[in-house]
């Protein structure tokens, strides 16, 4: 087996004189980003919880597969035992798992619950999905406008040095003030799109001739991207989502200016 | 005790006579070849098209493929993987061995089954036909949503609605062969509960292809009267719904899954006690459990649909039931577990696959509890993560589970023994390149990278290089596979006894290897 060895020496070297050179620019994120809004954080959580509890189950039951595969190998001259048949020990691990489960299904089905409560919204935004671009429409303050990616076609072409935010860049962001509660209206023009940002724990579908309900009540200012979702044709990848969550007061006087620009008839 | 009629071909030369062969063939032990042999052409290429997608990923920006043609191979690479490669694949095994496991002669209805294998190159040529065609190949992913597929969907989607609806004839056709052979033509004394475990995972995967393959067909067929014959089933502009679609796609596409994997859980289940020297643990509730998934694949469809803003009331149920299915799932697992407890076990090519089925399908199944918290799986859906978990089911769940009956098998089915060391090269280099594939898709799907994407932001660029190179490796090491089949065909090798395992158990290595062309003749004494 030592050629096989050498091969696989051989192989990690490589891969690791490929991946390496990355390092310097690009992260290495494996997580879910714990976000910015209550339905986010306890997406989170959940998410842990969940991740842990398959960690302990897997620790346990492949502990004992690979003391098995240790213990009772063939070539240690061990005999094979006879049972094959326990009718308690069968029930015991029917009932175990299913105890567990309802030990997550609880705070899933609470998070849920609290995440289908559209009500007393502060402000509404319509999002439509277009092929393939997003149109916000704020329905109180009259505001509409679209939101293309403006990623330059030379950067996608490996043409010119791709900036940090390539392909999570738009023209016009969604600005949305903090700490007041955001209902979203989500339906489409054309096919199915998904809009989703991660951070605001919020994914819907658009669907033409539907209206789907989200709602996010975001904890600090930033700027919080994303991206469609559901396959929706060519340009699927090139949909981005910029949400910029800025104060009351920038979110009003950003409302007003874009109230002034549509009375002088110079908003395009 | 094994008696042979004098039926063995006197083999007459020329190829029209090898093509009438082929052709014509009504054995068991023919058709199974034949569909093992397209399902292995079919794994090549749906391959390529996965590959051509890893290459255009391995790195941000537009590289080797236009996003448009990125869209087909997709679509065709999940097409051609599920209804081409995979169900074949079983569907050879269940041809070549049942007959066998149970002692009969031949399937219950020979002339089907030769039709229902043929039919499947016809629908292959028809599905391949459209990536010639003006304008686009079908581009709108394997699930074939509307009003993507419908309303915008390009001219080709006819060919993809026609070959759907052949593949669909063909699985419906083998299922009620299996069926019938496996309900009426058991040797005397075998019992439905003392029948292998295998022909039971295939008795319940029958029925399931018989109560999903005709909504999937109703589906597609409302597809076409939605292209050409104004009717408005998935357009809301006509006052219909585009998530009827999705509810009957999925209707037929969860059990479609079972499908997927239960064949792999019976192979499984017979190759584990056979390298543990040791019978099966729990049969019954073995038995019990592929029951209790079967019932359940029925009524978890809407989680693939979470959020597609269905009710709260219908979230909670389907979150449930979907969880629910963890339980007898764990049995199974469970029950592998205790199979090799204080076994004899020894570590054969097939074995090796049947292990690293038993922990990375294991890891499918943590990432599918995980998804099916529909909170949470607001953050998963359609992303890589999703992409992470099903390959894990799939590719060394279901795909590792076909691999492990080939070399459990092949033996069997050709008298020669393949190359042990081959084989286990062929092992390790497939087991590092899907876990360096598929694991680092986890990482990708929870920092935020959509499915189905041509290209991707900087961020994501580290995990997408390795899980190219992870496809590259796992797609080399299929060469190895190749190999080695070539070699046992062409009779290459050591010859194989009639048991080939020394802890195998069951009729089949009662018969020579290779069995003559007609064997079982007479019933089989059964213990």
């Amino acid at each position: 087996m030592d050629h096989v060895k050498r091969f696989f020496l051989v192989f990690f070297i490589l891969l690791n004189l490929l991946v390496t050179p990355r390092l310097a620019f690009a992260a290495w994120q494996t997580n879910m980003p714990i976000g910015v809004t209550p339905i986010s954080h306890a997406i989170y959580h959940l998410h842990m919880l969940v991740f842990w509890i398959c960690v302990g189950i897997a620790i346990v039951v492949f502990s004992i597969m690979i003391y098995s595969l240790i213990r009772h190998r063939k070539s240690r001259g061990v005999n094979a035992a006879e049972f094959h048949e326990h009718f308690f020990l069968e029930i015991a691990w029917a009932i175990v798992p299913f105890i567990i489960l309802i030990v997550i299904a609880t705070p899933a089905t609470k998070t849920l619950i609290q995440m289908n409560d559209n009500s007393d919204p502060a402000l509404t935004i319509k999002v439509t999905g277009y092929q393939w671009r997003w149109r916000y429409t704020y329905l109180d303050q009259g505001i509409d406008f679209f939101s293309n990616l403006s990623t330059p076609t030379q950067e996608l072409q490996n043409q010119a040095k791709k900036n940090p935010w390539y392909l999570l860049e738009v023209d016009h962001p969604l600005i949305v003030p903090i700490h007041k509660k955001i209902r979203f209206l989500f339906t489409s023009n054309d096919v199915i799109h998904s809009w989703w940002v991660p951070t605001l724990g919020i994914k819907r579908d658009t669907i033409p001739g539907f209206i789907n309900e989200a709602w996010a009540k975001i904890e600090s200012e930033g700027v919080y991207r994303g991206q469609c979702a559901e396959l929706c044709g060519t340009n699927h990848a090139f949909m981005p989502i910029v949400v910029k969550a800025v104060t009351e007061k920038d979110f009003n006087l950003w409302v007003k200016q874009q109230s002034g620009e549509l009375l002088n008839g110079t908003n395009t | 005790m094994e008696q042979t009629l004098d039926l063995e071909h006197s083999a007459p030369q020329g190829f029209l006579t090898f093509i009438k062969r082929w052709l014509f063939t009504t054995n068991h032990k023919e058709i199974g070849t034949l569909y093992l042999l397209f399902s292995l052409l079919m794994f090549f290429i749906g391959g390529i098209f996965a590959l051509l997608i890893r290459a255009e990923l391995f790195q941000p920006g537009a590289r080797l493929l236009n996003p448009e043609f990125f869209n087909q191979m997709t679509t065709l690479h999940g097409l051609v993987m599920l209804f081409l490669a995979i169900m074949p694949a079983f569907s050879g095994f269940a041809n070549w061995m049942i007959p066998l496991m149970i002692g009969t002669p031949d399937m219950a209805m020979p002339r089907m089954n030769n039709w229902a294998f043929w039919i499947l190159p016809v629908a292959a040529i028809l599905l391949f036909s459209t990536l010639f065609m003006d304008g686009s190949a079908p581009n709108f992913g394997w699930t074939m949503y509307a009003p993507l597929s419908t309303t915008y969907g390009p001219a080709s989607t006819d060919y993809l609605i026609l070959a759907i609806h052949l593949m669909g004839l063909s699985s419906l056709m083998g299922a009620i062969n299996i069926i019938v052979t496996l309900l009426n033509l058991r040797t005397p004394g075998m019992t439905m509960m003392k029948m292998p475990i295998f022909c039971w995972s295939w008795l319940v995967t029958a029925f399931l292809l018989i109560g999903v393959m005709p909504v999937l067909a109703a589906a597609v067929t409302m597809m076409l009267m939605d292209r050409h014959f104004a009717t408005s089933f998935f357009s809301a502009a006509g006052g219909g719904d585009p998530l009827l679609y999705q509810h009957l796609f999925w209707f037929f596409g969860h059990p479609e899954v079972y499908i997927i994997i239960l064949p792999a859980f019976g192979i499984i289940s017979q190759i584990i006690p056979t390298f543990s020297r040791k019978k099966l643990f729990g049969y019954r509730f073995m038995v019990y459990a592929l029951l209790a998934i079967a019932f359940l694949s029925f009524i978890v469809w809407v989680h693939h649909m979470f959020v597609t803003g269905v009710p709260l009331a219908a979230e909670l149920f389907f979150m449930y039931t979907t969880m629910l299915i963890a339980v007898p799932t764990g049995v199974k697992v469970f029950n592998w577990v205790t199979t090799m407890y204080r076994g004899a076990i020894s570590f054969e090519t097939p074995m090796l696959f049947a292990l690293a089925f038993v922990i990375l399908f294991t890891i499918g199944g943590f990432s599918g509890v995980m998804l099916s918290m529909v909170p949470a799986d607001f953050q998963y859906q359609d992303t890589y993560f999703v992409v992470a978990h099903f390959h894990y089911v799939l590719v060394p769940g279901a795909l590792f589970g076909a691999i492990a009956g080939a070399y459990y098998w092949l033996p069997k089915m050709t008298g020669v023994m393949y190359s042990e060391r081959l084989g286990q090269w062929h092992f390790w280099l497939s087991v590092i390149g899907v876990n360096l594939t598929f694991f680092p898709m986890h990482f990708l799907g929870l920092a935020g990278m959509p499915r189905r994407v041509a290209d991707y932001s900087l961020q994501f660029a580290n995990f997408n290089a390795i899980a190219s190179l992870g496809a590259f490796l796992f797609g080399f090491a299929q060469l190895f596979f190749l190999y080695i089949i070539i070699q046992a065909i062409r009779g290459k090798g050591k010859k194989a006894s009639a048991k080939v395992w020394d802890g195998a158990e069951g009729l089949e290595w009662t018969l020579s290897s290779p069995p003559p062309l007609h064997s079982f003749t007479t019933p089989p004494k059964f213990e």
